[in-house]
């Protein structure tokens, strides 16, 4: 649909073109609604974007897409791609090879077969494994997407059934790392959707990285003819007592709809409605936990160089502590992604090895420093991040990684406060989370992270949950 | 519009949400959920397919009408003869 320069009227404004946006934009524009995506940068996918330097291309955000099936329906994927009417293999998927959770003198490996975990914890907490089943008997039968569920606190629930600490850290430490918002804990709902992704579910990637999935997903929304604008920050969304009218651009364009879905982030929307930013009602609903990251790109195959691990999420702590950082980068725990140990079909491989090491990392301190300082930083940090993470890959030399990368890159919360907008560089947004995607407004709908489904599949649920529910169901059609 | 035309209707919108479910089998008096992998979201699909294609309104309360082809058929009968179909 060609969009002349006076045409400023619309059924749906969607704020955001990462997986929510897209996702909805796709279902209201299926529908026949004359939609337009907004977004802030040159480059779609949000949260899970990609960029270009050095003539590599690296994914942001995306270190596996869970909730992997072959096929089969009643799945979080086998929903969200006849929802968006795509074929089963428009995200190109390929399997992890395996993952592991490694601790102080204990280690868990997963596949995307729920029971080789099932037989691991047999294995290292054999007093443990009635629990783990009657905890897992639990999760299966909860309804994690009502959308008006209760917040509970699924560090009760577990330790309730999980009597060991350090089984109970072990099973939350990839369901946090890969999307709690809330230090410490978790609400249950969010778990059991992340012991699903993860665990019953699984990993996996596109050869070309997140790069096809967006590009799939924007090809859907073009030909049903929606709009789309990149470059195009919203200034602020124009509020008449509980009514949302449109949206002011930082062009100073008005742009009129009888809608709007933001997936900004819930504090992020509340501010372009006009809240103070610093107010305490807004701050207290930034999220307090962000990352950082260090890709090495490697001369050799990791397999080669002595990993086959897909995923290892480690902790060197008695507990673990998914906190905010006291430090700049929290060593304790953290996340090491290797991208070319999936099972990509034939004999295709990524051009160079990977390693990318993902912890929890301080907003304050990366973002109060001037630029010198942050790049000399930087630097500090890199080799102490990857020689920490190492520590829990046993076949991977320290020297080897040094003398075999051949380029390398660093984000840090301040990165990904630039990029994506969200206070405090929270990836997975604030605590506080709008389940059922209503607002003050009642026609602002929230969609994405802070509406509480996580992940890229959980992303585009969520914005399709939000348009069907809110729009297309709702009295608001 | 017949009720046979009707229930053609419906497997069509159905073979458009769920390309990959066999509809060659599908017993006008069993539920269609008993029989296909459908779920609330499809069941809204169904719903709204129904508007854009044939002007009909379905409201939420009367989603179970939809329940099995022969449901649906006696349920969209007046609507089909009411958009003039």
């Amino acid at each position: 649909m060609e969009v002349s320069k006076g045409d400023s009227t619309f059924d749906t404004i969607i704020i955001g073109c990462g997986m929510a946006g897209l996702a909805a934009g796709i279902r209201l524009a299926m529908f026949g609604k004359r939609v337009v995506i907004l977004e802030k940068h040159n480059a779609p996918g949000g949260l899970n974007s990609f960029y270009f330097q050095g003539g590599r291309k690296f994914d942001v955000g995306l270190h596996a897409v869970t909730n992997f099936v072959e096929r089969g329906r009643g799945t979080p994927l086998g929903t969200l791609l006849r929802q968006l009417r795509l074929p089963w293999d428009a995200f190109k998927l390929c399997p992890q090879n395996s993952s592991r959770i490694a601790f102080p003198g204990s280690n868990l490996k997963f596949t995307n077969e729920f029971e080789v975990l099932e037989s691991e914890v047999a294995r290292e907490f054999p007093r443990d494994i009635d629990a783990f089943r009657a905890l897992r008997k639990l999760v299966l039968e909860h309804d994690a997407l009502n959308l008006e569920g209760k917040v509970t606190s699924a560090r009760k629930i577990v330790s309730g059934i999980v009597a060991n600490p350090i089984l109970q850290d072990m099973l939350f430490c990839p369901l946090m790392y890969y999307g709690s918002a809330r230090e410490r804990d978790m609400d249950f709902d969010q778990f059991v959707t992340l012991w699903k992704a993860i665990f019953e579910e699984g990993f996996s990637r596109p050869l070309e990285g997140v790069r096809v999935i967006i590009r799939a997903l924007l090809d859907r929304y073009r030909s049903l003819g929606g709009v789309r604008k990149m470059r195009c920050a919203v200034k602020r969304i124009l509020t008449d007592g509980s009514e949302a009218k449109g949206v002011e651009l930082e062009n100073g364009e008005l742009l009129t709809a009888r809608q709007i879905i933001s997936t900004a982030g819930l504090p992020e929307t509340e501010v372009l409605c006009g809240a103070d930013r610093h107010a305490e009602t807004i701050r207290c609903n930034v999220g307090r936990l962000s990352f950082g990251e260090t890709i090495s790109f490697l001369s050799e195959e990791p397999a080669a160089m002595g990993c086959d691990e897909t995923i290892v999420f480690f902790n060197d702590s008695e507990r673990f502590h998914y906190e905010q950082a006291k430090q700049p980068f929290d060593l304790r725990s953290g996340v090491i992604c290797i991208p070319n140990n999936y099972q990509y079909p034939g004999n295709q491989v990524l051009q160079e090895g990977i390693l990318r090491i993902t912890g929890i990392a301080s907003h304050d301190y990366w973002t109060g420093i001037d630029e010198e300082t942050y790049r000399r930083e930087k630097e500090e940090w890199f080799p102490r991040i990857v020689s920490s993470a190492l520590r829990f890959l046993p076949g991977m030399k320290v020297e080897n990684v040094e003398s075999r990368t051949v380029y390398r890159d660093m984000f840090t919360p301040r990165t990904i406060e630039k990029y994506t907008s969200r206070f405090g560089g929270a990836v997975y947004g604030s605590p506080e989370k709008a389940k059922n995607g209503q607002t003050a407004w009642r026609n602002l709908f929230i969609a994405g992270t802070d509406q509480g489904f996580l992940g890229i599949v959980g992303a585009m649920l969520s914005g399709i949950s939000i348009a069907n529910r809110n729009i297309l169901m709702g009295k608001e059609r | 519009m017949t009720k046979e035309d009707i229930k053609k209707v419906v497997l069509e919108i159905i073979s458009e949400i769920a390309p990959d479910e066999d509809l060659s089998n599908v017993q006008s008096d069993v539920r269609l959920r008993e029989q296909l992998d459908l779920d609330s979201m499809d069941f809204l699909d169904i719903v709204m397919e129904l508007r854009k294609k044939h002007g009909i309104e379905v409201p939420e309360e009367d989603y179970q009408q939809l329940a099995s082809l022969d449901s649906c058929a006696d349920y969209l009968t007046p609507k089909f003869a009411g958009a003039g179909a």
